[in-house]
């Protein structure tokens, strides 16, 4: 007679992915904007269900998408990055200007100008946090007006129209590929990339352990200053990106092009489950909590508010999602406080 | 590291005091020295053009129209301007233009009311003030030129749309910043034209896109998408019109929906090409800035004072007489459509 | 026989002692107040119309809203916190004014509940803080979006410019006699009180002590939760009242009024020598701070400079500031270190001949 061990219900690695999948912050947000997305379109069907509908819902978040996950990364190693709006102003003007003064440029070019001018940007930003061991919250705030200003300066009270950029180059703004903005694509590929090389990569994983306790991190012998200064640059490198697809995007680029972005992503961020103390979230998180943040502010006209009060939203989010993050952190620390009691 | 002695406390007592002393050394220093920003009658031809914002191409054509007429007699020309449309950004430039004692200054205002305070120092500084393009409050202005009468560009706007959905259906109409005083003013009177001549035509919404590109490109596709049935835009501003014709040339609601209002022939010759607008109106701003230049020109060398009846000349447009309420009448709205837009540059 | 000799090898308060002059003159707010006597000085001899008196006037008038919140703000950032939603708050307040004279309140008591709104967000700032135990950072970067969004839907993209003739020429009016605007009786009084309280009274030293380690402060008696509540409903409501007159000097009650100003503020206080750090810091230097920032910002703008060419000034004075000040205590740290390693050299080798 074989006698079968009994099984603790919730312990089966299915269960286990069950319950982790659950509980997860993302799965919390993505919950909510299904139900957000829901409840508009039972309002007015073409919310979902018309061609502009479907392709703006997916296209005018993915710009933010791109710089809430260069966000995500440097508010995992707990620094903020301020500067990401005016480095998308610069870069999207940058991307006008090559159009009209250096014609025939193949599109290549234009793309790695814009990423490599943001991530100098970026390394300036990085080196002077970990060298110079100033708050990151400061010196951003400083470049994020020193570049504003550059850009104003050099942009003057041109603007570059939609009908100097070549019209292959407009097209990615509004082409499709089997229904799906190109954008987004872009966009989506970037966002597997920085979420695998986060989680898989021995360098991504570091970035939380700075985040998590700066010193025990420098004592373990890891790289600090390298990783932040890596953080920074792709923060950069990614805003660069995005200005890029602004001019392609919205083809008309002014001097205050990505004027107010560093906050939304923040914001983004913060209710996509990275915590801003370090060490905490996903960079899928502030994907969606960017989805999140955009889709609200379509669908409040929808509803009937004021789309003026999305800004109000987005606040109470965030101060509900990082109550949450303590709430939850309280818990697990009382877990582990029990744990470590009981085991005696 | 608390152990603040006397002496440090006496320390910083001092060094306050002599901040204080500093301050004070240079508002009496200036007392005397005063003499020297407040000129401006007679000779003084120095004269600032501050828009709505910058970045603007309609008031860069208008600039450039000032620039060309103070060049033709001799004063000095000075563009300034904030680059979000707000009054309250307006006012850092009227007071320097006060206190650097120009002889006139050419504005078009964000808000009818919010800037008369500071329009009044300016004026007291001897500065004379000239409003084009969006009016204020006629006591803290010396003179208004207006590029056609209220009524004129209001009825244009609502003829054109009207003809392009055959008299019926929903518009909505896509403005600039909610508290411009010329957009306020056509706006009323379209309301009041549609609902006198135009029984059919329903006017479902107005938003504001607060003359900045993005925000008027995303109201666009708002206000399609929450009125599924709407059949024509009327935009009374050059920046949204273009980024309305933007947004629908590549929208599966080209050329079903009609776009029309007031914009540059540059900015909306492709749309106008590809069908998605058929004719629009506007008149040429560089005239507007140049009539406003010799106007204050006119102001400043004592020639009119504002008064009703005065005359002017205004050199290769004309003479010009000043209206009730110190208005001066450029002219008439002009339409634009496919016959006649590869004609001009603007 | 007892020596009554001091020991050669003991260390005197008198051996670390500098000069008052040295003491007082080599900080950084002096350096601060150095910097805006040069620009002064210089601003008056080659800027045109700079000396006139509607310079001090329009100067004064326009930055007194961020004089007046750079007072509470210092203290906070010494206890190491940051008040990000400042700007919102005047925004909050600008609305709340503008929304209840429109609908007929007088203007008294539409100004009085403005203020009280701004303490009302202060204390939620503060709760949310020192209650839930929440980030600064975090929190004010929420409330900094919520309270700008309150007033943003409250009134929409259109503005409330109708207020009573007497109290916007007040707003606008200067001390008989002098060019200097009236809303500097109400910021040198506040500048005394936030001095005095800082200075002088225990409770300001208290936020010393917690900016410089909280669990010391904590420890030895001092209830950090209420003192930083405290600092955050005085922010609030400083901003509040900065808030009434911003309405009032401009006309102008817009939901986006002062979008921005928050970081002119904190340029501003880091400049005049706070450590973002905590623990350090003084009034006289945060002042000077903003009236360096608001000259400079009136000669270029007289001087026909742009307003970006003016933000990219005060960028790269904000990091200069903060960079120096790392980098003056790595090089006094190199100097201890240096100092120690000569002086261990010194003391080993005379045992070592003994």
């Amino acid at each position: 007679m074989s006698t079968a061990t009994p099984v603790r219900p919730g312990t089966s690695p299915a269960a286990k992915l069950v319950s982790h999948v659950a509980t997860a912050r993302e799965s919390g947000i993505v919950l909510a904007l299904v139900l957000i997305i829901v409840v508009a379109t039972l309002n007015n069907p073409t919310f979902l269900f018309s061609p502009d509908g479907f392709r703006d819902l997916l296209l005018t978040p993915s710009l933010l998408l791109l710089v809430a996950v260069g966000q995500a990364i440097v508010i995992i190693t707990r620094n903020v990055d301020l500067s990401v709006g005016s480095v998308v102003g610069i870069t999207a003007y940058l991307t006008g200007r090559l159009f009209i003064d250096v014609p025939g440029l193949p599109l290549v070019v234009v793309f790695l100008a814009g990423i490599v001018v943001g991530a100098i940007l970026g390394l300036i930003n990085g080196a002077l946090v970990a060298y110079a061991k100033v708050p990151a919250l400061v010196i951003t705030l400083g470049t994020m007006y020193i570049y504003r200003g550059v850009n104003v300066a050099w942009a003057g009270s041109n603007r570059v129209n939609a009908s100097d950029l070549p019209a292959d180059f407009r097209g990615l703004g509004t082409g499709q590929i089997l229904g799906i903005p190109i954008l987004t694509i872009l966009a989506v590929v970037v966002l597997i990339v920085a979420a695998w090389y986060l989680r898989n990569l021995r360098s991504g994983r570091e970035l939380y352990a700075i985040g998590s306790d700066p010193a025990a991190a420098h004592l373990y012998g890891l790289k600090v200053n390298r990783r932040i200064i890596g953080a920074f640059v792709t923060s950069g490198a990614l805003a660069g990106l995005a200005g890029v697809l602004y001019a392609a995007r919205y083809g008309t680029v002014a001097s205050n092009a990505g004027f107010g972005w560093e906050l939304q992503a923040i914001g983004a961020a913060v209710i996509g489950g990275v915590a801003i103390s370090g060490g905490v979230g996903t960079v899928w998180g502030a994907a969606i909590g960017a989805y999140l943040l955009l889709t609200i502010n379509r669908a409040l006209p929808i509803l009937g508010i004021d789309d003026f009060w999305q800004r109000a939203v987005v606040g109470a989010l965030i101060l509900g999602a990082i109550v949450l993050d303590r709430v939850l952190a309280v818990r697990q620390s009382r877990k582990l406080t029990a744990e470590r009691e009981t085991g005696r | 590291m608390f152990a603040f002695t006397r002496k440090t406390r006496v320390g910083t007592a001092a060094a306050a005091l002599a901040l204080a002393v500093t301050l004070v050394a240079t508002g009496c220093s200036g007392g005397s020295g005063g003499g020297s920003g407040s000129g401006g009658d007679g000779g003084n031809l120095a004269i600032t053009f501050l828009p709505k914002n910058l970045g603007n191409p309609y008031f860069e054509t208008s600039n450039k129209g000032g620039e060309e007429a103070i060049g033709e007699f001799g004063g000095t020309f000075e563009q300034v301007g904030p680059s979000e449309a707000t009054p309250t950004s307006q006012v850092q430039y009227i007071q320097t233009a006060a206190q650097q004692g120009v002889g006139g200054l050419v504005i078009s205002a964000n808000d009818p009311s919010a800037i008369c305070d500071a329009l009044d120092e300016a004026r007291s500084a001897g500065v004379k003030v000239v409003t084009f393009d969006s009016d204020t409050d006629a006591k803290c202005r010396d003179l208004f030129i207006n590029q056609a009468t209220a009524e004129g560009i209001a009825k244009v706007q609502v003829d054109l749309v009207a003809k392009q959905i055959g008299d019926a259906g929903q518009v909505a109409i896509l403005s600039a910043a909610a508290n411009a005083t010329n957009q306020n003013a056509w706006i009323e009177l379209m309301k009041k034209d549609f609902a006198a001549n135009h029984p059919n035509i329903e006017l479902v919404d107005v938003v504001y896109g607060d003359d900045d590109d993005q925000t008027s490109f995303d109201r666009t596709a708002a206000l399609l998408q929450t009125y599924p049935n709407l059949k024509g835009i009327v935009s009374p501003t050059t920046v949204g019109i273009a980024a309305a014709g933007r947004y629908l040339s590549t929208s599966e609601y080209k050329g079903k929906v009609a776009l029309t209002g007031l914009g540059t022939p540059n900015q909306l010759r492709e749309y106008v090409q590809d069908g998605t607008i058929t004719a629009f109106a506007l008149w040429n701003p560089a005239d507007l800035g140049y009539l406003s230049a010799y106007a204050t020109k006119a102001l400043i060398d004592g020639t009119i004072t504002g008064k009703e009846g005065d005359s002017f000349e205004a050199g290769k447009l004309g003479s010009f007489t000043v209206g009730a309420d110190a208005t001066v009448l450029l002219g008439d709205p002009y339409v634009f459509d496919s016959s006649n837009i590869a004609d001009f540059d603007f | 026989m007892t020596s009554t000799t001091v020991d050669e090898r003991a260390r005197t308060y008198r051996a670390h002692g500098r000069p008052f002059w040295r003491r007082a003159l080599l900080t950084r707010e002096a350096a601060i107040i150095g910097i805006l006597l040069l620009v002064i000085v210089v601003s008056l001899a080659t800027v045109r119309n700079f000396d006139s008196p509607l310079t001090v006037t329009y100067l004064l008038r326009d930055i007194a809203p961020i004089l007046l919140i750079a007072l509470p703000m210092t203290l906070i950032i010494i206890t190491e916190e940051i008040d990000l939603s400042v700007a919102s708050i005047v925004g909050l307040s600008s609305v709340t004014v503008g929304v209840l004279t429109q609908s007929g309140w007088p203007f008294e008591l539409a100004a009085l509940a403005a203020i009280v709104v701004g303490l009302v967000a202060g204390a939620i700032n503060g709760f949310l803080v020192t209650v839930v135990g929440l980030p600064s950072l975090a929190v004010t970067i929420g409330t900094l979006a919520l309270f700008r969004g309150i007033a943003v839907g409250l009134l929409g993209t259109e503005a409330v410019t109708e207020f009573p003739e007497t109290w916007t020429d007040l707003a606008k009016a200067n001390i008989p006699g002098t060019p200097l605007p009236l809303i500097m009786i109400p910021f040198v009084v506040l500048a005394i009180v936030f001095a005095v309280l800082l200075h002088l009274t225990p409770f300001g030293r208290s936020l010393y002590a917690i900016g410089l380690n909280k669990e010391a402060a904590q420890f030895s008696g001092i209830d950090v939760a209420r003192t930083k509540f405290i600092l955050f409903v005085l922010s609030g409501t400083v901003s509040g009242f900065a808030g009434v007159y911003f309405t009032l000097l401009y006309s102008n009650a817009r939901g986006e009024n002062a979008m921005g100003m928050e970081l002119q503020i904190i340029a501003a206080v880091l400049l005049g020598g706070v450590s973002i750090f905590g623990g350090r810091g003084a009034l006289h230097g945060v002042i000077a701070g903003v009236l360096l920032i608001g000259t400079l910002g009136s000669a270029l703008r007289l001087a026909g400079v742009t307003s970006d060419i003016i933000n990219v000034i005060t960028g790269v004075l904000l990091v200069l500031s903060v960079v120096s000040a790392s980098l003056l205590a790595w090089v006094q740290s190199r100097r201890a270190a240096a100092l120690g390693k000569r002086r261990s050299a010194r003391s080993s080798a005379p045992a070592a001949t003994v």
